[in-house]
């Protein structure tokens, strides 16, 4: 219990922080992906050959390689992207992005290609009727999608969408070969001066449960919430 | 470009290797599992969630470098048997792969054993058919063509997870990638080359499965 005394003596309040980082992170994350799930299902939904094809390939190449290799390509070929974009404004200076910002965003853009399948699930479970009446009834085309479509997929897209964020929450532990000093990182430092991994990456497993654990709890309630009426 | 991908596809047999040996034995591992958790018994019942619930709520990173660099750190462990292949990064992967995977496959199995309608077991029984002969030859069947689609994606899974043998000092396909990446700072070529080695393995696993679900394709 020493190893985890808050205060210069332990690793407590490092892995306090820690937790709370890798929160932070997927919380971005799963942000960032709803992002581009709110881009991309409508492409994979679009009877438009081009467009759909753009749908299909972002979901079959995010989902069909893995987070790792997609977490390098941010992280090696993040800044060198960024650089070449800002030479052509005529920016010829380093630029180093945050760790942060690339983790979230290499993970949130895996977590958008789940999201975007649930999305698209739901959408395609809804009932045909539900589009013909309110095409019949003359509802404008965006009132249709926000009163009648969105809170009936919301209600199936939810389970899906806690199987999505329990994946994004567990995917960020990889960002931590990037530096980010998250939950895997802290404790990859803690067990690295202590000489005691057996003991820092149990704790993390540990809190990585709690998250899981806690974070289902929240979703279970919101599940009831969206399924009033049913 | 061109010249990576000798070297990355090499690197895919040991990928290769990592997946279907840990697939062998996750199998096992889930089949024993899926068992203990239809047991009547709470205490065998409750072990056999809590295996599944520990293993699939932690990431798969941790589980590695639990086995990898925890187990090493006991003393007992190093004095027996156990330490010639604990000390091997390459079957610590495996071992941590085969967890892992065992505990998303007995939910697989589970829901597919519990999908099977009673009257189907009634039916054996009542034919006369020994309980043993009524598993093997009526469970299993029916309950591994409900759990095709679902073993599909979770072998897709472990494919990709196979990625993270590399953080380990395993020189698999992302391993290799990434140290071609490092030496040579060209992220997106190798991203391409390597993504595609990777997408193309999805493919046949995903055409595979589809083609073994045409096959015990039939009606219960």
């Amino acid at each position: 219990m020493e190893l985890l005394a808050f205060g210069k003596t332990g690793w407590g309040d490092e892995l306090f922080y820690a937790t709370l980082m890798t929160l932070a992170v997927s919380i971005t994350a799963m942000l960032i992906g709803f992002f581009f799930a709110i881009i991309f299902t409508p492409l994979k939904l679009s009877k438009h050959k081009t467009l759909n094809l753009i749908g299909n390939f972002y979901t079959t190449v995010i989902r069909g390689v893995p987070e790792l290799l997609v977490i390098y390509l941010f992280f090696f070929g993040g800044s060198g992207a960024i650089m070449f974009v800002a030479s052509m404004f005529g920016y010829y200076e380093y630029i180093e992005i945050n760790a942060f910002i690339t983790g979230s965003f290499a993970i949130g853009i895996i977590s958008g290609a789940y999201s975007t399948e649930v999305f698209r699930g739901a959408i395609q479970s809804l009932d045909k009727g539900q589009f013909e009446a309110s095409k019949v009834l003359g509802i404008k085309k965006h009132i249709q999608f926000y009163k009648i479509i969105l809170p009936q997929m919301l209600r199936l897209a939810i389970p899906n969408l806690s199987n999505v964020w329990q994946i994004t929450l567990k995917d960020t532990s990889l960002i931590s070969v990037t530096g980010l000093v998250e939950i895997m990182r802290q404790s990859y430092i803690a067990a690295g001066s202590t000489r005691d991994p057996l003991f820092f990456y149990s704790f993390a497993a540990v809190l990585y449960l709690l998250l899981t654990y806690l974070s289902m709890k929240l979703i279970n309630k919101l599940e009831v919430k969206y399924s009033r009426g049913f | 470009m061109i010249g990576s991908f000798p070297k990355l596809l090499s690197a895919t047999v040991i990928t290769l290797k990592l997946l279907s040996l840990s697939l062998f034995f996750g199998l096992f591992i889930g089949l024993l599992f899926a068992i203990l958790r239809m047991s009547k018994n709470p205490i065998i019942n409750k072990f056999a969630y809590g295996y599944s619930y520990v293993f699939r709520g932690t990431p798969l990173l941790v589980q590695i470098f639990i086995i990898y660099f925890g187990l090493g750190q006991i003393e007992y462990l190093r004095s027996t048997f156990l330490w010639v292949i604990l000390k091997e990064p390459y079957w610590c992967a495996v071992i941590a792969f085969a967890l892992n995977t065992g505990a998303y496959t007995s939910e697989i199995l589970r829901s597919a054993f519990q999908t099977i309608k009673p009257g189907l077991i009634e039916a054996g029984k009542s034919l006369g058919i020994p309980n043993k002969v009524i598993f093997y030859k009526i469970q299993i069947p029916i309950a591994i063509k409900q759990s095709l689609p679902a073993y599909g994606n979770e072998i897709i899974l472990m494919l990709k997870g196979t990625s993270l043998a590399s953080t380990v000092t395993l020189m698999d396909l992302t391993g290799v990638a990434k140290y071609i990446i490092s030496t040579t700072f060209k992220p997106i070529e190798v991203f391409i080359v390597a993504g595609g080695i990777y997408l193309f393995m999805t493919f046949c696993v995903h055409n595979f499965i589809k083609f073994l679900e045409k096959k015990y394709g039939f009606q219960t």
